[in-house]
């Protein structure tokens, strides 16, 4: 019910719509009630009295109400199918919005796929559940109430029997609604092992075709299939007894209006003509009943759909924002400070991802940050523009708590380039822009100069090139150069390079860097595999296992840290080679201006 | 690329999809013969209670009321026979429907396991997904709600109708009009709504797409404090779907109210007429009152005609698409050579009987006696038994040398002029020619798209060559049993995917009747053990969602764990290093030199660091290999592989 409560108030300006649309349904409903009426005087009076004028009149009359039921139909029709798609407009447009305030702690809790579903699938749900329930939802309260007045108006005697009948269907009904509610549950949970099957053999189908376990993936599904089938066939078997539950409740009362009723004409205290007219109102009440439990059940459907929206509307953003007046607004320079930090991606999870991290970086320096895989070397730099928070302890930029900060001008002051980079689809140039919307194109194209983004960008069609969904259509070089320029762009305090040039060769590789150089006043860091990506840095940050293992220059390093020796020894045959090519490749690096210049 | 979901509302080949969708109904036959029944006897029952209250009425009128007691009591008894048959038939439909649902969704499943991999290239995974959740669903709802209400509102027509012309033919002329128009309009109407919906459908694969683009991008929009103008671009878009949605759905809804003034213009009409036609003493006032009430109720089947029209022809354009894809063209694979081990670490290629390998691998039918009766493969000469392969060469039928009986698995695999193209008329690779000589590793260096891994790809036949052949040991691929190919190849591929499962069945995967110990070993290889053995429940562990709890490297380690739990005579590494650092690398280098130990390897690498004592290097460049040779002879070449190696090209 109150999930129902919560859709109702997603309605909007289009409340209006629903009550206009329902008082319609209510006349068109009423005049379907007239008609008989009508129908009677036409044999009553009409033919009775050889009465031609009121065959007629009454005739022109029942035309008169079709009409006017076929406008109030297609005024309904209008009403309806605005209210729900209106309606499903404006759960979209919450939800949305919704997950635009989501941190990357709440986006990392849901599927990319599953979000997705919850913005259109379970919409669409939503909205066919409302424009197919709409007139039903009216109609049968309208019908069961004027069939019970016309009934009790008629003969009282008769009704009564109603009122033994209808509380006992009711009883009868609310237990089987009691009975498949939790059943409805258990049959979405297998309705969702079903589709995590599905969905996880066709992700790793070439995994299951390389090791020829077709079979193997049968089994598994041919379980979740036919655990499912158990359900909805304990489920839906229990569901549909309201059918004869609602037949024996009608015939029952069919059978004793005519069994009174006769007996009543017997004794004189009723007519023919009433209790053919009265049985015909038990037919309609009857009916009217069976759209009602019909409309529950089309309700039940979509509920799931409801609570997956509603999930996605009553999630926390994990990010606790300062208060507005009170949020620094301005970063004033570029120095990092990490004391005493814990992080852990999940208050649940067993183990810190960072544990005691202490660290100080200046403003303006260059930090390189090494360290195996799962050695926390992300998480360390996400904790800087606050894309998690730290477990405990504080994370400072410009000696201020990054929770101190508004998040946007905190995030405008640390740019920071994405290990899982994504394009969008559009031109260069529109993506380029999300990293200053009033850039210029010369603007643009420094920033390219600057990320080496330049020597490709004539061969995919220069700042008009367009881009596929993702960013289809750039090499992953050339994707990582761009989304370097597109941080650039937004001449950032404090930038950082998550493992973002590993597909660019090192000798473009090296030309970043020291494009980089060039920019005063901003802090780096590049996290890297290559230790010649990070040898010249300012500072070494060696992580291990979540920890600080060792802080110190390159030659520092080299000479005292056994985990640095370890990794400089893997890649130290390449490192020496690729030494004495950087060497041979110092001129055009150092000149990059005059190559750019070509 | 904008991901469109063209779901059609109107089935294209309706009879087809019909007559599929009745051979499964089949599946279920005296389930449904006996709703069908049940259905029927509840609808008469139906019609004959409701009639009931005539023969009660002209009872009492005639002033027979000691009839009263009997007339009710039959009435009592027809109805409990509807109320039973109702509740039988409504249980044994829900059972029926699911029967027949299980089925579909089984064979559905059964059938996409046989695609070739080129399907699920172009296909996206939710499409796939929404076979089995919409289009199953609606077909399981219309068949628990259609079956039994079509013949239901049938058998409720013609009886109407028949009653109908029984009262009075000449009004029924022109209540049979009427329901002729209604039928018309819906048509007509139904033909109509099919351009809003499709602009609908548009507006909402537009949002669609922009909805999935952004939120796999959600966290870039996030650092680039993008969420303001995201929500302004999404308002457009949800604004559009809303209108293109509002008119059809109001079109759609306007069928309804169109019908029902038909009714009663119809009512209308019938009362006149029927009035006119009692004054001259041509129907008698009772008939034509039991005729009106019965003219409405003709029309309520109709309106559930249209209603389950509707539904039934969204539930066949949703069988429409599933039957599309179980009809699809699964992979080929008609090989009929088959692997056997025969020992501890050897295993054997088995030629059919009467058939031999020939030129090219070739499949060549021989004079079946010219093989001797030591060499035969029937199930009575076990391999084992002979103590090693008995391969015989013997002069075929075309007067070749063919080899016939048990070839031993060594490992050689050979291309001879391949031509490749994942669409017709694009070669990715042309007239390709390489050879791995059994044991060798071979690698393959180059840059995205230039055909490393689709090389790998066909060995295994993920997909289908179009020119020239592919041969292991001397056997054309397509003449080797799809299954024994690729039991013979362990793959780890570029992205390890897990499943639901213990990391322990995750291994298992490899080698699904592995033991403890086996699975230990194999994760011990791969340097995977240490970490295992710190996760919270060690090698029972639950994984969960594709791996979300292990980091990339982890992964990879697994899957290496998992190919030599498998212990294949030929290897396939697809970049199985490149998420694992330097570091690491070093540390599982031991354990992966002892995999690969004697066996064929083809590796792809990302660094060219792991590749340099691979006994032979091919560097690819659009398809072609520019370059091949050992570590130290393209080093001295000065060329491609050079470049690459100096970094002076990017590799990716």
């Amino acid at each position: 019910m109150s999930d129902l409560k919560r859709l109702l108030s997603y309605l909007g300006s289009y409340r209006r719509d629903a009550v206009l649309g329902a008082i319609a349904v209510a006349l068109e409903t009423s005049i379907e009630l007239i008609i008989p009426l009508l129908m009677a005087r036409i044999i009553d009076e009409g033919i009775v009295q050889r009465d031609f004028r009121i065959i007629f009149s009454q005739g022109a009359l029942m035309l008169v109400c079709a009409l006017a039921s076929l406008g109030l139909g297609l005024a309904y029709a209008r009403f309806a199918a605005r209210v729900a798609m209106g309606l499903g407009a404006n759960l979209r447009q919450a939800e949305y919005e919704k997950i635009q305030t989501f941190a990357f702690g709440n986006i990392d809790r849901y599927q990319t796929s599953s979000l997705v579903t919850r913005l259109t699938t379970d919409i669409t749900v939503i909205q066919n559940a409302i424009s197919s329930g709409f007139r039903p939802m009216v109609r049968g309260p309208v019908i069961l109430l004027m069939g019970l007045f016309y009934a009790c108006s008629m003969n009282m005697e008769l009704a009564g029997v109603f009122f033994v009948v209808l509380p006992a269907l009711g009883i009868a009904l609310g237990l089987i609604t009691w009975r498949v509610l939790p059943l409805y549950r258990t049959l979405q949970e297998s309705m969702d092992d079903l589709n995590g099957a599905v969905q996880e053999d066709l992700t790793a189908m070439r995994a299951v075709k390389a090791y020829v376990r077709e079979d193997h993936e049968r089994n598994v599904f041919a379980r979740v299939n036919g655990a499912l089938a158990g359900r909805s066939t304990r489920t839906f078997s229990t569901a549909v007894l309201n059918l004869p539950v609602h037949q024996l409740s009608m015939y029952t009362t069919a059978t004793l209006v005519l069994w009174i009723g006769g007996n009543m004409i017997i004794a004189g205290r009723l007519t023919v003509g009433e209790l053919t007219s009265f049985m015909s109102y038990v037919l309609q009440i009857m009916n009217s009943l069976m759209m009602i439990s019909n409309v529950f059940l089309l309700l039940t459907r979509a509920l799931t759909s409801v609570r997956r929206v509603g999930e996605v509307l009553d999630e926390e953003p994990e990010l606790a924002l300062p208060a507005p007046e009170e949020a620094l607004r301005e970063v004033p320079d570029g120095s990092i400070e990490f004391r005493q930090v814990d992080f852990k991606y999940r208050a649940d999870a067993a183990a810190n991802v960072l544990e005691g991290v202490d660290l100080f970086i200046p403003a303006g320096s260059t930090v390189g940050i090494l360290g195996g895989t799962g050695s926390g070397k992300s998480s360390l730099v996400q904790l800087i523009c606050r894309l998690y928070d730290p477990s405990a302890g504080s994370v400072l930029v410009g000696g201020a708590d990054v929770r101190s900060y508004d998040v946007a001008a905190l995030r405008d002051a640390v740019g920071i380039v994405l290990q899982n980079n994504v394009l969008f689809s559009g031109t260069i140039r529109e993506n380029l822009k999300w990293g200053n919307p009033d850039a210029t194109d010369e603007e643009l194209l420094a920033a390219c100069k600057l990320a080496c983004a330049d020597e490709f960008l004539d061969r995919i069609g220069g700042l008009d090139g367009e881009l596929g969904q993702g960013g289809a259509g750039v090499s992953g070089g050339q994707k990582q150069r761009l989304c370097i320029a597109r941080t650039l762009l937004k001449h950032p305090r404090i930038m950082i390079f998550d493992d973002s040039t590993s597909a660019v060769d090192m000798a473009t590789d090296a030309k970043i860097r020291a494009n980089l150089t060039t920019l005063v006043d901003v802090t780096c860091l590049i996290i890297a595999q290559r230790i010649t990506s990070v040898m010249d840095a300012d500072l070494i940050v060696v992580l291990d296992d979540g920890r600080i293992h060792a802080l110190g220059t390159h030659d520092e390093l080299l000479a005292g840290d056994s985990i640095y020796q370890e990794i400089y020894a893997s890649q130290m045959e390449r490192a020496q080679e690729a030494t004495a090519a950087g060497g041979a490749l110092g001129a055009p690096a150092g000149k990059g201006g005059e190559r750019d210049g070509r | 690329m904008a991901a469109k979901t063209t779901a059609r509302a109107r089935p294209k080949n309706l009879r087809h999809t019909l007559a599929r969708l009745l051979a499964y109904m089949g599946h279920a036959k005296i389930s449904l013969a006996v709703v069908a029944v049940l259905v029927s006897i509840s609808a008469v029952a139906n019609l004959v209670g409701t009639y009931m209250v005539r023969p009660v009425v002209n009872a009492l009128e005639q002033g027979h009321a000691e009839q009263l007691p009997a007339l009710c009591a039959f009435t009592a008894g027809v109805y409990a026979l509807g109320v039973l048959s109702a509740l039988g038939y409504t249980q044994t439909m829900v059972r029926a429907a699911q029967k027949v649902v299980y089925d579909i969704r089984r064979d559905l499943f059964s059938h996409i396991q046989r695609l070739p991999l080129s399907y699920f290239d172009r296909t996206r995974t939710g499409d796939v997904m929404s076979f089995f959740t919409n289009d199953v669903d609606t077909v399981a709802e219309a068949l628990n709600n259609s079956f039994a209400n079509l013949i239901q509102a049938s058998i409720q027509m013609v009886g109407t109708m028949v009653v109908l012309f029984i009262l009075n033919w000449q009004l029924t002329l022109i209540t049979v009009a009427c329901d002729l128009i209604i039928a018309l309009y819906i048509k007509y109407s139904g033909s109509r709504s099919g351009r809003f919906f499709a602009k609908q459908q548009n507006a909402l694969g537009a949002l669609d797409g922009y909805v999935e683009e952004m939120v796999s991008g959600q966290k870039v929009v996030k650092v680039f404090n993008h969420e303001a103008a995201n929500v302004a671009e999404f308002f457009e878009r949800n604004d559009e779907l809303r209108a293109a949605g509002t008119s059809a759905q109001a079109y759609a809804a306007t069928m309804v109210p169109a019908t029902v003034c038909i009714g009663y213009a119809n009512y209308a009409i019938v009362a006149v007429v029927g009035a006119l036609l009692a004054i001259n003493g041509m129907v008698d006032v009772g008939a034509l009152a039991s005729y009106v009430v019965f003219v409405r109720q003709a029309a309520m089947p109709i309106n559930q005609f249209t209603q389950l029209g509707n539904f039934l022809l969204n539930a066949l354009a949703g069988a429409e698409r599933l039957f599309g894809a179980m009809e699809l063209e699964p992979e080929v694979d008609a090989g009929t050579v088959t692997l056997e081990r025969t020992g501890e670490r050897s295993w054997a290629w088995k030629v059919p009987d009467g058939m031999g390998i020939g030129a090219y691998g070739k499949l060549v039918a021989q004079d079946a006696s010219a093989c001797s009766e030591a060499v035969r493969g029937g199930e009575d000469v076990p391999a084992r038994a002979s103590g090693a392969c008995a391969t015989e060469t013997v002069r075929g039928a075309d007067g070749t040398m063919l080899a016939c009986g048990r070839i031993p698995l060594r490992g050689d695999v050979r291309f001879h002029d391949v031509d490749f193209g994942y669409v017709p008329g694009h070669l990715v690779l042309e007239n390709l020619n390489l050879f791995a000589k059994p044991g060798q590793k071979i690698a393959f260096v180059g840059s995205t798209g230039a055909g490393k891994t689709t090389i790998t790809n066909l060995i295994n036949r993920f997909y289908e060559i179009d020119g020239g052949e592919i041969t292991y040991d001397g056997i054309d691929v397509r003449n080797i049993a799809k299954s024994d190919l690729r039991r013979s190849l362990g793959i780890v591929l570029q992205d390890t995917h897990l499943f639901t499962g213990t990391i322990a069945d995750n291994i298992r995967f490899g080698k699904l009747d592995a033991t403890d110990e086996e699975v230990r070993a194999a994760a011990e290889a791969a340097c995977a053990d240490s970490f295992i053995r710190r996760l919270p429940e060690g090698y029972d562990t639950m994984v969960t969602s594709d791996g979300a709890n292990l980091s990339q490297g982890q992964r990879q380690l697994l899957a290496i764990a998992r190919v030599a739990v498998a212990d294949p005579p030929v290897l396939i590494l697809d970049e199985a290093t490149s998420s694992i650092d330097t570091r690491t690398e070093k540390l599982i280098e031991r354990g992966m030199d002892r995999i690969m130990e004697g066996r064929t390897t083809f590796m792809i690498a990302h660094r060219l660091s792991t590749v340099r004592n691979a006994d032979a290097i091919m560097v690819l460049e659009h398809g072609k290999i520019i370059e091949r040779g050992t570590h130290e002879q393209l080093l001295a070449l000065h060329g491609e592989y050079w470049q690459l190696y100096q970094g002076l090209k990017e590799l990716d």
